[in-house]
């Protein structure tokens, strides 16, 4: 019998509420499937299995709120006999409750008598069931804004607490090293233009994908700067899996996955970069996206500011800091152009590398960028 | 597609693209003649859709080189207008 935990949801988040369950008893199921939705501070996450199997017993109940770890189902492994409590397969009750979210009694009436669906409201009571207050909000002529308000701002809060701790953790256990470096951004800038003019408006590319590709090549060189340090000890992961830092509209910071940038090119990147800002957006996030990022870029020159020096999401050890693309006197082989120029900045863990190989880094990461054809290619062996 | 683009209906689009990225933007409180990303929180994933909505809404290409025609709320309906005679 498998047990399937509640998987890490980033450093951030310890707990979650379940929301729904997309399985029954008796369904099978492969890796990658997404067999729950929970409830966190900064998004629905889609609760992707790690296993293959038959769902046995679905354990959370809907609405529970449980700890990162805590089981959810069992599941049998492929092959396995049906569980030892001798029940046939699928006879078992599910113990997920009904799609309809809870409520209370006072609630569902006064829904049925203002003929609201309460499956399309969102519950602010304990364990996000619908109130009564849930339903009058919702009620036409309501002074309130739409009833997802309420749990909005109390969200914001929550992710403001999360948040908080995740950097206060950060700066307590990592010693933070930072270096800067002005990448010259012409011949980027440049390829980018003629790239875009050969596509339609749909599949254009931002200069974002160009960094994010050239950090996930750098880190090939680099892998001190790409992975994990939990428990003492460095683990350098296989592929970058790059973390973007992407804010809400309503306020709050997300830095959800981008996985295997370094086998992508640009077009692909492009897609997955739009769809994950959307999703990231609408607050509807994958449990992998959560819990995989192996280094974070955090791309600030839209705002306007020239550099960042960012806080390690941990138990990551580098973060890459972007700013604003602008225009500046640069000497080449001895004379003087306007070139534009973008400075990026390397925040690191001094616990698992030291200053020469952040310079280093941050050469290489300089370098891919002046090679925007390199970037586009198939990845090298 | 109509030759001639209404006044009021490309406003009303150009706005309705804006505000299908920004929802919380405020039509009425927007200078139409300042810095539009002055006004509203809109970074370059934001903007890039709000340029594919216009080009879905009103049927017109936007080059890359034009973006700088495009600062404000009434030089993009001015694009806009002109673009889609």
């Amino acid at each position: 019998m498998i047990e399937f935990k509640l998987p890490s949801l980033g450093s951030d988040m310890d707990e979650g509420t379940l929301v729904a369950w997309h399985v029954v008893p008796g369904q099978a199921v492969k890796k990658g499937d997404v067999i729950a939705v929970v409830e966190t501070t900064k998004a629905a996450i889609d609760v992707e299995c790690w296993h293959d199997g038959v769902v046995d017993r679905l354990v959370t109940e809907v609405g529970q709120k449980i700890p990162v770890g805590a089981l959810m189902a069992l599941l049998r492994a492929p092959g396995e006999a049906v569980s030892e409590t001798g029940m046939p397969v699928g006879s078992a009750p599910p113990a997920a409750a009904p799609e309809r979210p809870r409520s209370s009694p006072a609630a569902r009436r006064r829904a049925s008598e203002l003929g609201i669906d309460l499956s399309t409201l969102r519950g602010t009571g304990d364990a996000g069931a619908i109130t009564y207050e849930d339903v009058e909000r919702a009620a036409p002529g309501a002074p309130a804004a739409a009833p997802v308000q309420a749990p909005v701002v109390s969200r914001a809060v929550e992710m403001r607490k999360s948040i908080a701790a995740a950097m206060s953790r950060s700066k307590r256990e990592i010693p933070h090293y930072y270096l800067s470096e002005t990448v010259p951004m012409r011949r980027a800038l440049q390829w980018l233009l003629a790239a875009n003019a050969e596509r339609p408006i749909a599949a254009r590319m931002l200069p974002a994908v160009l960094m994010l590709k050239a950090v996930a090549l750098a880190v090939r060189d680099y892998p001190e700067m790409n992975g994990t340090f939990i428990d003492g000890a460095y683990r350098p992961a296989a592929a970058a899996h790059i973390g973007v830092a992407i804010s809400l509209r309503q306020g709050g910071l997300v830095a959800p996955a981008l996985h295997d940038v370094g086998a992508k090119n640009l077009d692909l990147l492009m897609r997955d970069l739009a769809d994950l800002v959307k999703r990231c957006r609408a607050g509807s996030l994958r449990s992998s996206e959560m819990s995989d990022p192996t280094i974070t870029v955090t791309n600030l020159g839209d705002q306007g500011v020239q550099a960042v020096f960012g806080v390690i999401y941990p138990p990551q050890v580098a973060l890459v800091g972007f700013g604003r693309i602008v225009d500046r006197p640069w000497v080449e082989e001895g004379s003087l152009s306007v070139v534009p120029v973008m400075t990026a900045t390397l925040a690191a863990d001094h616990r698992v590398s030291d200053g020469h190989r952040g310079a280093m880094f941050l050469a290489r990461l300089r370098d891919c960028l002046q090679q925007p054809e390199e970037l586009d290619g198939a990845p090298r062996e | 597609m109509e030759h001639h683009v209404n006044e009021l209906d490309v406003r009303a689009g150009v706005i309705a693209a804006i505000k299908a990225v920004a929802p919380e933007v405020d039509a009425d409180k927007l200078a139409p003649a300042r810095r539009l990303r002055d006004q509203v929180d809109l970074d370059s994933m934001d903007w890039l859709n709000v340029i594919v909505g216009l080009h879905e809404r009103f049927g017109i290409d936007i080059a890359e080189t034009d973006y700088a025609r495009l600062g404000t709320l009434d030089s993009i309906c001015s694009y806009v207008s002109e673009k889609s005679r």
